[in-house]
């Protein structure tokens, strides 16, 4: 049966009885500019939020690391994408987590870790912090659903 | 690209990670044997699958010298130790590639391409790399 799409799909849902509210994880695994997945996860999250549903976690690991940098400088007339991830987590208290095994490789860095790691700098965008595999786990665990944007 | 379903148990899921790249070259096979790692350290179940050139993966004899980069093929034998529950191969991956099961490094389970689509649904999470 072929259904017409409903104008507002979240108060259809509701009256059939489907759960109106889903819980996403979000895993990012691909790099900023270098890749279309970094891209196309904030605005499946977005869109996600925008539709009422919750994000438990993004997860930022491979290469997806890279989107945690405050020293990144795209071009004017390109898009930002750590602030747009930025402003997303702080307009809805999104948890961006990074990997700390991936992020040490690649050269992302906050307070403790350049502390620990006697560096002379730290570059963590707003948002984010980092912490280990481990919350890639309990956030596939928790959610109703992992997306996992890659190559 | 994946998904997560209904589990029997709140804090137990059934993982399934899948490989389809060569071990060297990218680092996405590195980096996906640290989270099946991390799954079981987390007691979840654990299914590892290798695909495509991930079969490559699990090649015996590796040497990469010449590449400088660690080889960290000897951590597969650690699998089983970690209590993941299942090494599966794709037999068409295998044959293409000219690998038999004596090439591996560790004892897995072979199954054919249309019981690998039964092996994605049977679990609640997918992870691809």
């Amino acid at each position: 049966m072929i259904r017409p799409i409903a104008a507002n799909p979240q108060k259809a849902a509701q009256k059939e009885g489907i759960i109106a509210s889903m819980k996403f994880a979000v895993v990012v695994n691909e790099g900023p500019y270098q890749h279309q997945a970094a891209d196309t996860a904030f605005n499946f999250s977005r869109a996600v939020l925008e539709r009422g549903h919750q994000i438990d976690r993004v997860f930022f690991y491979h290469d997806g690391v890279n989107a945690a940098t405050r020293l990144a400088v795209p071009p004017q007339d390109d898009r930002d994408i750590t602030r747009k991830w930025s402003q997303l987590a702080d307009e809805h208290g999104l948890d961006l987590v990074v990997c700390v095994a991936a992020a040490q490789r690649r050269g992302i860095i906050d307070a403790d870790e350049r502390r620990r790691h006697g560096k002379d700098a730290d570059n963590i965008a707003p948002g984010f912090r980092i912490s280990g595999l481990g919350q890639l786990i309990e956030t596939a665990i928790d959610a109703d659903r992992v997306v996992v944007f890659g190559d | 690209m994946s998904t997560g379903g209904s589990s029997s148990e709140q804090n137990s899921k059934r993982f399934l990670c899948v490989n389809r790249r060569a071990p060297h070259g990218t680092i996405y096979a590195l980096e996906s044997l640290e989270v099946v790692l991390a799954a079981t350290a987390f007691e979840q179940r654990v299914t590892v699958l290798f695909l495509d050139d991930g079969v490559f993966q699990l090649v015996k004899n590796q040497n990469t010298d010449a590449l400088g980069v660690k080889n960290f093929s000897p951590t597969y034998k650690a699998l089983e130790m970690y209590e993941v529950e299942r090494v599966v191969v794709e037999r068409e991956s295998l044959d293409r590639r000219g690998i038999s099961e004596d090439d591996l490094i560790i004892p897995v389970d072979v199954l054919a391409e249309d019981e690998i689509s039964e092996l994605f649904e049977s679990h609640d999470i997918l992870l691809n790399f």
